[in-house]
């Protein structure tokens, strides 16, 4: 991430509310600052509007009150800068892992053969170059997500938002694409806003945790996580890993409030 | 979906048919009936040879209306899809008026057809094009309102204009519905262009098709020559949908789920 003489943040929320038509508050009182080069994670009970956060941030819906600033400017304006990726891949099934990856540069319009040429890299980073001609309904559920990520990074996003990406896919695999979601950022340097419901996802991947409250939506508590980047899988193994693991557990038990 | 074992797929139709066929002559013989009532299908193929000259010009001649009707009903329904898919305006004004249309038996405006657009061929491309359009408007429409919402925000997120929203989003994940109006319309067509020629084969324009020679041979009396028109009928009816099956298989087959198969 170059310095800048003045950091600027990549999102800035103020006091930021938000319903939906005229039923309750979703998100009441949101107050953040996402600055250049974080991995944010948002993890939280069911309901508690994290991913409502995120669809704020890509101006897929309008804030009902307070200020929201994306890369300086709104979050639509921030469209194209930034990108996002989906639970399932949302890959567009008549069309194979490199026309879905080139798409978001089609849909700009570049030339063919640039578009190609980039598709190609983007496959290649996430590992799956040799599947280029394939179709979505050929491909794994990890192989999918794999894609999914190759197109958002098409455009080189300087902010890359997240939700639940890997929700569906088993331990094994999701643990394989965490890593391999870092060592791209080493080379593609986002910034990231994650949401999740696993506490070790967020952990492993994130150097702030924010742990969020349902009805309405607020934040509860936030969790720094120091250890340094680049991270490896057997980071998981550490005591001090784990430690920070029941961290999290903790603060969600207690926003979570007894079991029913 | 569990697919029926190849061997049974073939073989299933054709016990069934010549079952079909051994209960027609033990009808016949136990009933009593005359062939001009209840002609054998030994008797019908007879009068489908002797026939066949007359059966396949008409068959050729009726081929014509109703490849003209469904192709135009093909073309006017994906625009009309296109007009009602674009604007809820358009949507809410046109979409009653198609349902009147096409609740609006065929039968009655056929005469009105033929005063409008003459008895020859355009009637009957008309006639064509009244009963498959519906269908086809209906299916694509429906497949244009039914985007995945999370593609859109994708478009959307990637500041894509909203003709590129159309073109590269909607129109293709609306492909398997206007596919399965064809479909349906491909059914349709020959049986609206045999009903067009029926209506309007006492005139000199429709005396070429399948529905003039069901006219013609109902007043003759040549029961067998009948059953046999309606076989060939059947037989039209039967391209039209092989030909709207493959169009289908080239479409969708390679990206799509209704052509999974289990090697991977």
């Amino acid at each position: 991430m170059p310095l800048m003489g003045v950091t600027e943040s990549i999102v800035q929320f103020d006091a930021v509310r938000k319903r939906y038509g005229e039923g309750p508050l979703v998100l009441d009182g949101i107050n953040l600052t996402v600055a250049p080069g974080d991995f944010i994670s948002l993890i939280g009970p069911s309901g508690c509007g994290k991913s409502t956060v995120l669809k704020l941030v890509a101006g897929l819906n309008p804030t009902t009150e307070g200020r929201l600033a994306v890369l300086g400017t709104t979050p639509k304006g921030a469209r194209g800068r930034q990108a996002f990726i989906f639970q399932d891949a949302t890959l567009l099934p008549w069309l194979t892992s490199a026309g879905n990856t080139e798409l978001p540069l089609r849909l700009r319009g570049a030339a063919t053969a640039t578009r190609r040429a980039k598709a190609s890299e983007m496959l290649t980073l996430v590992g799956l170059d040799k599947v280029a001609g394939y179709y979505p309904r050929q491909l794994s559920g990890g192989m999918k997500m794999r894609v999914s990520i190759a197109r958002a990074l098409t455009l080189e996003p300087q902010l890359l938002l997240l939700d639940e990406p890997f929700g569906a896919l088993d331990e094994m695999t999701r643990n394989r694409l965490n890593e391999e979601l870092l060592t791209i950022r080493e080379r593609s340097r986002f910034t990231a806003m994650f949401v999740t419901h696993s506490v070790s996802e967020a952990v492993f991947l994130s150097n702030r945790i924010l742990v969020m409250t349902a009805y309405p939506g607020r934040f509860h508590a936030e969790v720094r996580v120091e250890f340094p980047y680049p991270r490896h899988a057997d980071l998981r193994e550490r005591a001090d890993f784990q430690a920070k693991v029941n961290e999290v557990s903790r603060l969600l038990h207690e926003v979570e409030g007894p079991r029913k | 979906m569990k697919k029926t074992p190849p061997v049974l797929a073939w073989t299933l139709p054709v016990v069934s048919g010549v079952l079909f066929v051994a209960l027609w002559y033990a009808v016949r013989s136990w009933s009593g009936l005359q062939s001009w009532i209840l002609p054998t299908p030994g008797e019908i193929v007879e009068a489908a040879w002797r026939e066949h000259d007359r059966l396949l010009r008409a068959a050729g001649n009726t081929m014509v209306g109703a490849l003209a009707g469904f192709v135009l009903a093909g073309a006017l329904g994906f625009a009309t899809a296109m007009l009602l898919g674009v604007s809820r305006a358009f949507r809410a004004g046109l979409y009653p008026w198609l349902l009147v249309l096409q609740m609006t038996p065929v039968i009655v405006l056929t005469p009105i057809i033929v005063l409008w657009a003459g008895p020859g061929l355009p009637g009957i491309i008309t006639v064509t094009w009244l009963i498959s359009f519906f269908p086809i408007v209906a299916n694509m429409t429906q497949g244009l309102l039914s985007t995945d919402m999370n593609h859109v925000a994708l478009f959307r997120m990637a500041n894509a204009s909203r003709l590129q929203e159309m073109l590269l989003l909607r129109v293709p994940s609306a492909m398997p519905y206007y596919l399965a109006g064809l479909r349906i319309a491909a059914t349709l067509a020959p049986i609206g262009a045999i009903f067009g020629e029926y209506m309007v084969g006492n005139s000199a324009g429709g005396s070429g098709g399948l529905g003039f020679l069901v006219y013609s041979y109902n007043t003759q009396i040549k029961i067998p020559a009948l059953f046999a028109t309606a076989l060939t009928s059947c037989l039209l009816g039967f391209i039209f949908v092989a030909a709207v099956s493959l169009l289908n298989w080239a479409v969708l087959h390679k990206w799509h789920d209704s052509y999974e198969r289990d090697d991977h």
